[in-house]
């Protein structure tokens, strides 16, 4: 495996600045993802958690402190800048799946690759692939207002694959998904890490899932408080 | 493409948000095309009339002159002969002007008729003229002669008759000149030698007139204008018409002729004389058909005005529904640019559609229009296409605030939006 993906140095994020009511969310936090990683993230709710993991996927700024992606330093980029790195860098998968409502499930895989302005055939070529990777090849054509819940992030997982991403990052997507079904979703994150060697960065609640991964950090009060492999045994920690 | 897709899932709510958009390019298609088509046969009755006509009536001294004068003898309802002009004055204003007048046609409408013969029919508006009618109005004659001075001075009861009634009533082919004919009128019944027989030409111009069937088609009768005075209510002449020689200018002769009639009813405080020239009919009817079109694009630029705040209000409310869907775009890596862009092409698409069906209702009603009008409908492409991008111009310019707001969305908090 390669260098680090993710290098974040001093990172502090505030909100309502210069105001008397302003928060201190994420304070003072640093740490290093190796290419090829699964992490997850753990921590209570409000500790921080989708904050730092905004910050990660480059959607937002860090009020201080560097962060440096696959190398590049994106913590004072320009909106265009972010929207491209992004694109071509990030894969997000969210708890709600946010397929587009009004364009089949095909449709939404190749709207990354439609951004990154590859064209017509290509795409669809592509999109297919991952459907196919994803299970999803006999259901390319429904809309995802047609589709169960494990199916719509199966999509998202392959729509978060178009641009062949250097990280995936997924905010708890298990969350609105029964066990065996969220099971089923946490399998392929596995094998989208072991198969393709993707860096995958996970937020759960649930610790046996974080259990399962390599490395597990957890937030409490916008601080790293502990950074541990992974495996059972790790998971009984607290 | 998402924009169609969505106006799909909402065809009422899109419908109504075009409807602005369809009356105000409707109704900018009507008028122009009706407009159109009017001056296309204003022109054609013009040329047809000829340009050194002129028309002398006499109106109300209130009255409007050009409106009062082209409706002609339709006022005379309770005027007195001496407020009229006489036979004598013509002539006296022919022999004066004997160098620029060419012809002088006066007309007497004696009403509805029916020739019969036998179980034949054919029926007829049996009008009173003097000779110089036929060149004023260039009537083509198909066989014998027009009415003559002689006829008209020695009250003959003679008639020049349509081709028309000639069908209807000469089944045989018989020749129908010397012929004699029975008028039946009131009850009354008159007869006339046929002396002529023109060619009927329908008018282009007779607003609301219909079609009749050939056998029912009501044509005039011509008999000479001294006749048709006997019985009449006056025996003085409300207007009639003049036909300058060719090398006459004809606006200044109207003026003289204006003058002249002045002089004539300067002592007269309830009427007056008005003249006017084929040219000034010709540029009063276009400014009233200018009033007309002013007035509609004041209809039609509130419409779409109107029609592209609706535009803006939906794709406000679009963009609203739409949050998650734009932070969802935004974090897969969507430029603002290309959300901008996205929401104004829906924009458009909305108005091009709501401005297409605009100009098909503008067609359908400029259809009705002109055949009510009895003039043939001209569709002006170069119209239609100013329409089309005039509508892509109200999708860009209303759409972009809308769209503005879209690109400008901070990803995170749309994509936390419920
Ligand atoms: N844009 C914002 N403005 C103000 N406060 C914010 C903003 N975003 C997050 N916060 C605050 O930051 C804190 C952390 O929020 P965050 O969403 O990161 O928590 P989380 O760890 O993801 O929680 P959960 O497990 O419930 O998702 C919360 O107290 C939240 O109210
Ligand atoms: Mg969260």
């Amino acid at each position: 495996m390669g260098g680090n993906i993710i290098e974040m140095k001093h990172i502090v994020k505030n909100f309502y600045i210069g105001t008397p009511n302003e928060l201190h969310i994420i304070k003072d936090v640093s740490f290093t993802v190796r290419e090829g990683d699964f992490v997850s993230i753990v921590g209570v709710s409000g500790s921080g958690k989708s904050t730092l993991m905004n910050m990660i996927g480059v959607l937002d700024r860090p009020t201080g402190g560097e962060y440096l992606l696959d190398g590049i330093d994106v913590s004072r980029m320009s909106e265009n800048d972010m929207s491209d790195v992004r694109n071509r860098k990030i894969g997000f998968v969210f708890q709600t799946f946010n397929l587009i409502p009004r364009s089949s499930a095909l449709k939404n895989v190749e709207l990354p690759m439609l951004y990154a302005g590859m064209d017509g055939r290509a795409r669809s070529r592509r999109a297919k692939e991952l459907m196919e990777l994803v299970e999803m090849g006999d259901r390319m054509d429904h809309l995802p207002s047609e589709l169960s819940g494990g199916q719509k992030q199966r999509v998202a997982i392959a729509r978060a694959l178009a641009n062949d991403p250097a990280i995936i990052l997924a905010d708890e997507p298990t969350g609105a998904l029964d066990s065996a079904t969220g099971r089923m979703v946490m399998d392929l994150f596995h094998r989208v890490h072991r198969e393709d060697g993707k860096t995958v960065v996970l937020i759960t609640h649930n610790r046996e899932l974080a259990a399962e991964t390599d490395r597990i950090i957890t937030i409490r009060d916008g601080r790293i408080v502990s950074d541990q492999p992974g495996a059972p045994r790790a998971a009984e920690g607290r | 493409m998402l924009a169609v897709a969505g106006l799909k899932s909402n065809k009422v709510r899109s419908l109504l948000t075009m409807l602005g958009i369809i009356i105000g390019i409707g109704s900018v298609i009507a008028i122009v095309s009706i407009g159109n088509a009017l001056t296309a046969s204003v022109s054609d009755t013009m040329s047809a009339l000829g340009a050194n006509n002129i028309r002398v009536a006499v109106v109300p001294e209130q009255e409007d002159n050009t409106v009062a004068t082209m409706r002609g003898n339709l006022t005379q309802s309770r005027i007195d002969d001496s407020d009229l002009i006489s036979m004598e004055q013509i002539q006296k204003f022919q022999e004066r002007y004997s160098g620029q007048i060419a012809d002088i046609s006066l007309t007497e409408s004696v009403g509805d008729g029916k020739v019969r013969d036998g179980r034949l029919y054919a029926n007829v508006g049996i009008t009173g003229v003097s000779a110089g009618y036929r060149s004023i109005n260039n009537i083509t004659l198909e066989k014998g002669r027009f009415l003559n001075d002689r006829d008209v001075d020695r009250m003959r009861r003679v008639a020049v008759v349509s081709d028309r009634m000639v069908s209807n009533l000469f089944k045989n082919g018989e020749d129908p000149l010397g012929k004699e004919i029975d008028v039946d009128r009131d009850d009354e019944v008159d007869t006339y030698l046929i002396v002529g027989v023109y060619r009927y030409e329908e008018s282009s111009m007779i607003i609301g007139a219909q079609t009749q069937s050939d056998q029912d088609i009501t044509t005039p009768l011509y008999i000479p204008v001294s006749v048709a005075k006997v019985g009449a209510d006056n025996q003085n002449y409300q207007s009639f018409s003049v036909k300058t020689k060719s090398d006459v200018d004809t606006a200044a002769f109207t003026e003289q002729t204006q003058k002249y009639f002045n002089d004539l009813y300067q002592n007269n405080g309830n009427y007056k004389c008005t003249v006017i020239n084929m040219e000034s009919i010709l540029s009063s009817a276009t400014s009233m058909l200018d009033t007309i079109s002013v007035a509609v694009a004041a209809i039609a630029a509130i419409a779409l005005l109107v029609g592209g705040i609706g535009v803006m209000n939906i794709m406000l409310v679009s963009v609203t529904e739409r949050t998650r869907e734009i932070g969802t775009r935004k974090a897969l890596g969507a430029r603002s640019s290309y959300i901008r862009v996205q929401f104004i092409v829906e924009s458009v698409i909305i108005c091009v559609i709501g401005g297409a069906i605009g100009v098909l209702f503008g067609i359908g009603l400029a259809a009705v229009g002109v055949y009510l009008l009895k003039a043939s409908l001209v569709v002006s492409a170069p119209v239609i296409l100013i329409s089309v991008g005039f509508s892509m111009l109200i999708g860009v310019f209303f759409g972009y605030y809308p769209a503005n707001k879209a690109a400008s969305l901070d990803p995170i908090e749309a994509l936390r939006y419920e």
